[in-house]
């Protein structure tokens, strides 16, 4: 269970986040939605360490995330991914996977011993079978498709065996066919690895169909949470954003 | 011949390539390691020339620390532009050692390396956490830093007049450094060592954790890597063969000199670096000798040294724009593909 307890982060006087409290129960599927500079990517760097917060408490199964560093809460089971694809350039999509199940073992300063370890083996074709990726296994992560980018920055946080995967964008700078294959696999990977998984998403037509629950966030608070039904009929967030069709279009 | 194999026996080309590119065995480096020694091992049976000599046994100097320097550069993106101060280092350190306590060889050399240690993670810590171009201004600053300390500190270390009185070189083990041979193929031993080591490190999980950091700090950081302290360790491990590398230099030339410890052996090392090519292992290898020939030639030949060697530099950075390695490996990964098509 992640709850997020009177979360704060301002820069200067602009508070990103602003007293947000909310609950992730186990192996929920959530999208954060919002206008641009709603607070979403704040969000999501404050949960995952990038950011340290004002104020508020990030608890995952009861313990405090809050204020610890990036490695610290991946180790604790928080796994993420990019808006851009954050991947290794230079390593192919095998020896990623191998590296990050190496770290994940806490083997990535192991000198005496030569990579790939064996022992890394199995968990990291798993999760190139269940990206999509053991075809293209030896291919360069730099010369992958941005759509194989994203899978890749994905399978690297789900390697992990993360308990919450948060994904910002998962669609980001694709062709509308390209989105929804995406957007399928997420839904596979949630409902195969009975994961947590909270992701961004600026097209209204994924989150309506896809996601069971929905948080609004707006000027760094939230302003409504719920079921799609829901959160289509609350009158602030039509007036904040969803607005006419014309304007949840502007917002895509 | 063994792509055509592959081909016809339906196998994707590509997984002979990855299996080559990381899972090498490591008997196999140890192999070429021992094969290279047994070869350099047996030269001064076969050529008595003393010249043929020095010139590997400044190789295996300059080798170390370039290679050294890669580990920095090419495998972790951490350019070094003070790395040389650990090279002088070596050699004051070790020298300083024999002159004032006459204690063994063996001992000085491990005390060496204690020191360097203890040195290069005050520093380390420091200078890691800098990027790209202030981490290089920072330890270029340290190395000033030392060559300065050098300089002034005459009492301990003659200052501007070096070490001087030659460094005592007491047998051990039945080994004589004072022997020419004996000296010649302890470099060579040590040059080897050193390389296999360095190896070893490139080629571990380790290895790859620092590729994944020159790739993507930030990502490696996402997936629990703890940046700083990776960086931190090689940073250290590094200085380590950069200083043994010294030793080299110190006992080759029974002293050490303020230059050993300037920022010109510093640059020398990129130099070296760009010369061979930092994608792959033995690149620094490579280089170091081109740029020992290239500097034995030209300097018999003209004055206008700087001339000739800035006109090289320029050659490989704007003409081919990459080290000799590179360029090598990538002619013959061209040349197997062209093949593998075919087939």
């Amino acid at each position: 269970m992640l709850e997020i307890r009177g979360l704060s982060k301002s820069f200067g006087g602009v508070k990103a986040t602003d007293n947000v409290t909310l609950d992730f129960a186990d192996g929920s599927l959530t999208s954060v939605i919002g206008p641009n500079g709603a607070g979403k990517s704040t969000f999501f760097n404050l949960i995952t360490g990038a950011l340290k917060p004002d104020s508020g408490q990030i608890l995952l199964n009861g313990v405090d995330m809050a204020g610890r560093s990036p490695p610290d809460i991946v180790r604790y089971g928080i796994g993420r991914a990019f808006q851009v694809a954050s991947i290794f350039p230079s390593l192919t999509v095998h020896e990623t996977m191998l590296a990050a199940v190496c770290a994940d073992q806490r083997r990535a300063s192991v000198l005496h011993r030569r990579f790939p370890l064996l022992e890394t083996r199995d968990r990291a074709e798993h999760a190139m079978e269940l990206l999509g990726l053991a075809g293209k296994r030896n291919r360069t992560a730099a010369t992958l498709s941005h759509g194989d980018q994203k899978l890749l920055d994905i399978a690297l946080a789900l390697v992990l065996e993360p308990k919450v995967l948060l994904l910002d964008e998962p669609t980001a700078g694709m062709g509308t066919e390209e989105r929804w294959r995406m957007i399928d696999k997420v839904r596979e990977l949630w409902e195969t690895q009975k994961i947590t998984v909270v992701f961004i998403e600026h097209d209204m037509d994924i989150v309506f169909k896809i996601a069971p629950a929905i948080v609004v966030l707006c000027y760094g608070r939230i302003l409504a949470t719920g079921t799609p039904e829901a959160i289509r009929r609350n009158e602030a967030v039509i007036k904040a954003y969803l607005g006419t069709e014309h304007h949840a279009e502007a917002a895509i | 011949m063994t792509e055509l194999r592959a081909g016809r026996t339906g196998e994707p080309l590509g997984i002979a390539r990855d299996e080559a590119r990381s899972q090498r065995p490591r008997y196999l480096d140890v192999l070429i390691g021992l094969a290279a020694f047994g070869v350099l091992a047996v030269l001064p049976l076969f050529f008595g020339s003393k010249a043929l000599l020095d010139f590997v046994i400044r190789c295996s100097a300059f080798g170390l620390f370039a290679t050294s320097l890669n580990l920095l550069v090419g495998y972790t993106g951490m350019i070094s532009f003070g790395h040389g101060m650990f090279f002088g280092l070596g050699a004051y350190g070790f020298g300083l050692i024999m002159q004032r306590t006459g204690v063994p060889v063996p001992v000085a050399f491990v005390a060496t390396l204690v020191i360097t240690t203890i040195i290069a993670t005050v520093i380390g810590a420091i200078c890691v956490r800098l990027k790209e171009i202030y981490f290089a201004f920072v330890t270029l600053a340290f190395q000033m830093l030392i060559h300065s300390t050098i300089l002034s500190w005459a009492s301990l270390t003659g200052g501007d007049q070096g070490l001087r009185g030659g460094i005592p070189r007491p047998v051990f083990l039945g080994i004589d450094l004072s022997n020419h041979v004996h000296l010649y193929v302890t470099s060579c031993a040590l040059l080897v060592i050193g390389l296999l080591l360095m190896r070893q490190i490139a080629q571990s999980p380790f290895g790859y954790t620092l590729r994944m950091i020159r790739d993507n700090a930030n990502r490696a950081s996402f997936i629990g890597i703890d940046v700083w302290r990776a960086r931190l360790t090689i940073f250290v491990l590094a200085a380590l063969f950069a200083s043994t590398g010294g030793i080299v230099m110190a006992l080759f030339v029974s002293g050490a000199y303020p230059e050993f410890a300037y920022w010109t052996i510093s640059g020398e090392g990129i130099f070296i670096n760009m010369l061979g090519g930092v994608t792959t292992f033995l690149g620094p290898m490579v280089g170091t000798v081109l740029l020992l020939i290239l500097n034995d030639t030209v300097t018999r030949l003209t004055e206008y040294y700087g001339i000739v060697l800035g006109i090289v530099i320029l050659f490989f950075a704007i003409g081919l724009r990459k080290g000799l390695m590179d360029f090598v490996v990538e002619w013959y990964g061209q040349r197997r593909d062209g093949a593998g098509e075919r087939g």
